[in-house]
């Protein structure tokens, strides 16, 4: 999305949340699960928590005005409640043993099982070396390099100064470069 | 490749499903299943509140399209309804009656509601005609509002718009035509011929000369009747001038 289909998703969103909504989900959906995907587990926990953001925004937008619509950054703001379910899966998994899962984005049936192997394969990796930052260092990392967002909507869904973020990032990347070589 | 080109390789398409049950989950949409009906193949749609249409056929998107005209909302395939759903509804397929099965209600007005919870009464076998409908529901004169009701009733079969019959007792229009309608009421145990043969006749009501009781020609206790004891009647005035009163479980005054 750039920033003038934003503005009008935003207009859209005040006029007719009902008939806009669908596309807002379409737009965001691919960005959302690819961030979240790489801060929880497993995909099927990716899938269950992006779903329940959207129905969140959804219900949280149909009590606002349509002021508080257009004024909304939309990115930043879904983001928010993103980061916030994410956590709160992060605490509760704590509490509970983990299973293994298959990793249903590498295992999709249009990929053949070698590429399937292979692609699981790098997950995991990029799994094992986001695990060795911090929460906050990994969640501006995702946010920055695999869902593309910009330091402002990073800094607005994480609570934290852009300054801050911008370090969290640059740290980040440091650790990763030390794991790859 | 710069490690900020291998993360941003990190992003993926979110699966198929997502989408559809955000939809779902937020009313923006309904869903819907195949089933087997009464005369082959139909979709069943629904939503949170229930059942929302029911559409006889076999071409699921011919379905699809005609669905977002008709509601104001998309329409997503599912695998299945939400379990209780599920089970309530191949119950009202399997028993002929609705049940505890949740109808999506809300798009109708509170005369329509009123025609279809009613018309939700008549019992697998029997029909009753529109100005009976009428009646029952504190309405005498809208016989023909009550036709338009049922032509429009956006979950056909679970609630038998096809057991209501013209006033005269022929079997009358039917959305899928009226081949449907004899089918469809035939296959719950109806005996179609003899009721057409009845109204070929004038007969609207038929009593018993032992209870001196008149009913609905279809009503269970009037099947229960021996023929050498059944009596025909055109109208209730004659039913009444030969010493019959109406039967309480039919209530057939108005037929």
């Amino acid at each position: 999305m750039t920033l003038d289909t934003v503005a009008i998703v935003n207009n859209r969103l005040a006029t007719n949340l009902d008939r806009a909504f669908p596309d807002l989900v379409r737009e965001m959906q691919g960005g959302l699960y690819s961030g979240v995907r790489q801060m929880v587990p497993s995909s099927a926990d990716a899938e269950d928590i992006t779903q329940e953001v959207f129905i969140r925004a959804y219900r949280a937008m149909a009590d606002y005005s349509p002021e508080r619509i257009r004024q909304l950054n939309l990115r930043g703001w879904i983001w928010t409640i993103a980061v916030n379910l994410c956590r709160n899966a992060a605490r509760s998994r704590s509490r509970r043993p983990r299973t293994v899962e298959l990793d249903r984005d590498a295992f999709a049936p249009e990929r053949g099982p070698e590429a399937s192997a292979v692609l699981a394969d790098e997950n995991r990796q990029w799994a094992d070396r986001l695990a060795r930052l911090s929460d906050a260092q990994r969640t501006a990392v995702v946010l920055r390099h695999v869902v593309g967002l910009r330091y402002v909507d990073i800094a607005e869904a994480t609570g934290r100064a852009e300054g801050t973020v911008k370090a969290d990032v640059h740290r980040g990347i440091a650790i990763l470069k030390e794991a790859l070589t | 490749m710069t490690i900020e080109d291998q993360l941003a390789g990190l992003a993926t398409k979110a699966p198929r499903t997502l989408a559809p049950e955000v939809m779902l989950e937020t009313g923006l949409a309904d869903g819907y299943v195949r089933h087997d009906g009464p005369t082959g193949n139909m979709f069943v749609s629904f939503n949170r509140r229930g059942v929302s249409s029911i559409s006889l056929g076999d071409d699921a998107a011919d379905f699809e399209v005609r669905f977002e005209p008709q509601f104001g909302r998309p329409v997503f395939p599912v695998t299945a309804p939400p379990t209780r759903l599920a089970r309530a509804l191949d119950k009202a397929l399997r028993t002929n009656r609705i049940g505890n099965l949740p109808i999506d209600w809300s798009g109708m007005s509170e005369f329509q509601q009123a025609v279809l919870r009613k018309t939700a009464e008549i019992l697998p076998g029997e029909v009753r005609p529109y100005s009976w409908i009428a009646k029952e529901i504190g309405n005498p004169k809208a016989a023909r509002a009550v036709g338009t009701a049922l032509a429009r009733n956006p979950v056909p079969i679970v609630v038998p718009c096809h057991r209501v019959v013209r006033n005269d007792g022929h079997l009358g229009n039917y959305y899928y035509g009226t081949d449907v309608k004899r089918a469809v009421l035939e296959a719950e145990g109806m005996d179609v011929q003899g009721h057409e043969a009845l109204a070929e006749r004038g007969i609207r009501l038929t009593g018993s000369d032992t209870t001196h009781i008149f009913c609905n020609p279809t009503c269970r206790d009037a099947r229960r009747t021996r023929d050498e004891h059944t009596v025909e009647f055109r109208n209730q005035s004659q039913a009444r001038a030969a010493g019959y009163r109406p039967c309480k479980h039919c209530r057939p005054e108005v037929a």
